[in-house]
């Protein structure tokens, strides 16, 4: 369970977010300058919030009353970024493995090719980032951040920089990977019809504020398709 | 005519050593500064830059006085150092390297702080995500994308560590085989009656190794930017 109840000034705009998700897929849905991406920040503990909590599964990792403040690296939340950040000085093998080498844990070649298998990334292994498609590299950072064995894993608009037919080359990865391997995800996007395909539960943020909370209820009816 | 005596040996060999030792002393250091500089805000950082690049702008024999007074035998470091580590630097070959490393420092930070700010922080941000501590984020992503600045950065720093004439000539004199570089080998012989043959050869052979350094560091970026681009 993920509960986060917090705020955090940027400059002008400010981010005031409360709620509690058990969902395997919490979906933080809102337009682009809600907001969503700083609150992801702060749920991996790469921004500090001004005030308030962060916990998973009870375990405290932000609470500004008690000075708390779990470090990045410590958080064992997964995250991939929109534009996948792969480490180009590594070959996919080697990206893959990094999480696992960082956390010292044993090797798990039936774990390797589980998520392997799962995203369709074995032919890839020996190649360099920049001779992927932004499709492949965004399958590679998915695998990347389920081999460093997450207890959570934020997904920020992982489709966000692809055309329209290579999300659809990439949802069913995600459909496979909510319902095969096991780790609650926060899903953000602005794109309903994703939305509705993963999430488990919504959190609609519009300016920094959480306006609903619920199922797929909660999102703007979807357009009629002719 | 072409045959190097063996002063010109000792001379040769003694640069090099005093500019090897120097460029790999002050490398981690100067990775450390430039990383400072790059990456973390502190009081006093602007007086801090300036100072490293106060060699750069010093009179070199200024530089070699200051050294001087603080390394020296009787100065305020050299004292101590050679009392209760029985390090001395008056003098010595060790001298040379440390006015070659102090000389050369500006030119070696500069290219690692740049190659170092020019590493983009969102691959940090994901290494920390995966369970990389500070260092560990520095060792396997900050540093070997900022290898080609490192190796420039040394290049340079050799490259002016070996052609350094006036702090070294100032801290430590110009004694044969212990302190006399190429270029002070240089300075002595033109100042001989019939040493310009001798001075001629030392010159082809300075800028033979400027050449090789040059294109070695040609060589180590074209790699390095092979292996950061992902072919």
């Amino acid at each position: 369970m993920l509960r986060v109840d917090l705020s955090k000034r940027l400059g002008e705009f400010s981010i005031e977010a409360c709620f509690a998700s058990e969902g395997r897929v919490t979906g933080l849905f809102g337009a682009s300058g809600a907001g969503k991406t700083s609150l992801v920040n702060m749920i991996a503990g790469l921004l500090r919030p001004d005030r308030g909590i962060i916990a998973i599964d009870g375990e405290t990792l932000d609470d500004t009353t008690s000075q708390t403040h779990v470090p990045v690296h410590r958080r064992r939340i997964g995250y991939v970024f929109q534009d996948a950040r792969l480490f180009p000085h590594l070959d996919v093998r080697q990206n893959l493995d990094y999480g696992r080498r960082m956390n010292h844990l044993a090797e798990n070649s039936a774990q390797h090719t589980r998520v392997t298998d799962l995203l369709d990334i074995g032919g890839l292994l020996d190649r360099r980032p920049g001779k992927l498609s932004g499709g492949e590299r965004q399958r590679v950072a998915l695998g990347r951040a389920l081999l460093s064995q997450p207890r959570l894993l934020l997904l920020d608009e992982p489709l966000g920089s692809l055309d329209e037919e290579r999300k659809e080359e990439i949802l069913p990865y995600l459909v496979r990977l909510r319902d095969e391997a096991g780790i609650p995800m926060v899903y953000v996007s602005h794109d309903a019809s994703e939305m509705r395909q993963l999430a488990t539960q919504i959190v609609m943020l519009q300016r920094g504020r959480v306006t609903a909370f619920g199922g797929a209820e909660v999102l703007p009816a979807a357009p009629a398709r002719a | 005519m072409f045959e190097l005596s063996p002063t010109e040996w000792t001379a040769i060999l003694l640069s090099l050593r005093v500019a090897t030792v120097a460029t790999l002393v002050a490398t981690p250091l100067g990775i450390a500064v430039a990383w400072l500089l790059a990456r973390r805000e502190f009081w006093g950082k602007s007086i801090a830059d300036a100072v490293i690049h106060l060699p750069l702008v010093l009179p070199p024999v200024v530089t070699g006085y200051l050294l001087l007074l603080t390394f020296g035998k009787r100065g305020l470091v050299g004292a101590w150092l050679a009392e209760h580590l029985g390090i001395v630097f008056a003098f010595r070959w060790t001298g040379a390297a440390l006015a070659c490393g102090i000389m050369s420092f500006p030119l070696l930070v500069r290219p690692i702080r740049l190659s170092i700010e020019a590493v983009d922080r969102r691959l940090e941000q994901a290494a920390g995500t995966l369970g990389a501590a500070p260092w560990q984020v520095f060792l396997t992503v900050t540093l070997p994308l900022a290898l080609p600045g490192v190796l420039a950065g040394m290049v340079l720093g050799f490259a002016k560590a070996i052609g350094e004439f006036g702090a070294t000539i100032t801290f430590v004199s110009n004694i044969p085989g212990e302190t006399q570089t190429i270029s002070s080998a240089i300075y002595s012989l033109i100042q001989t009656p019939d040493g310009d043959t001798a001075a001629l050869r030392l010159v082809v052979v300075s800028i033979l190794i400027a050449m090789a350094a040059l294109v070695a560091s040609e060589w180590f970026a074209r790699r390095a930017l092979q292996r950061l681009h992902g072919n």
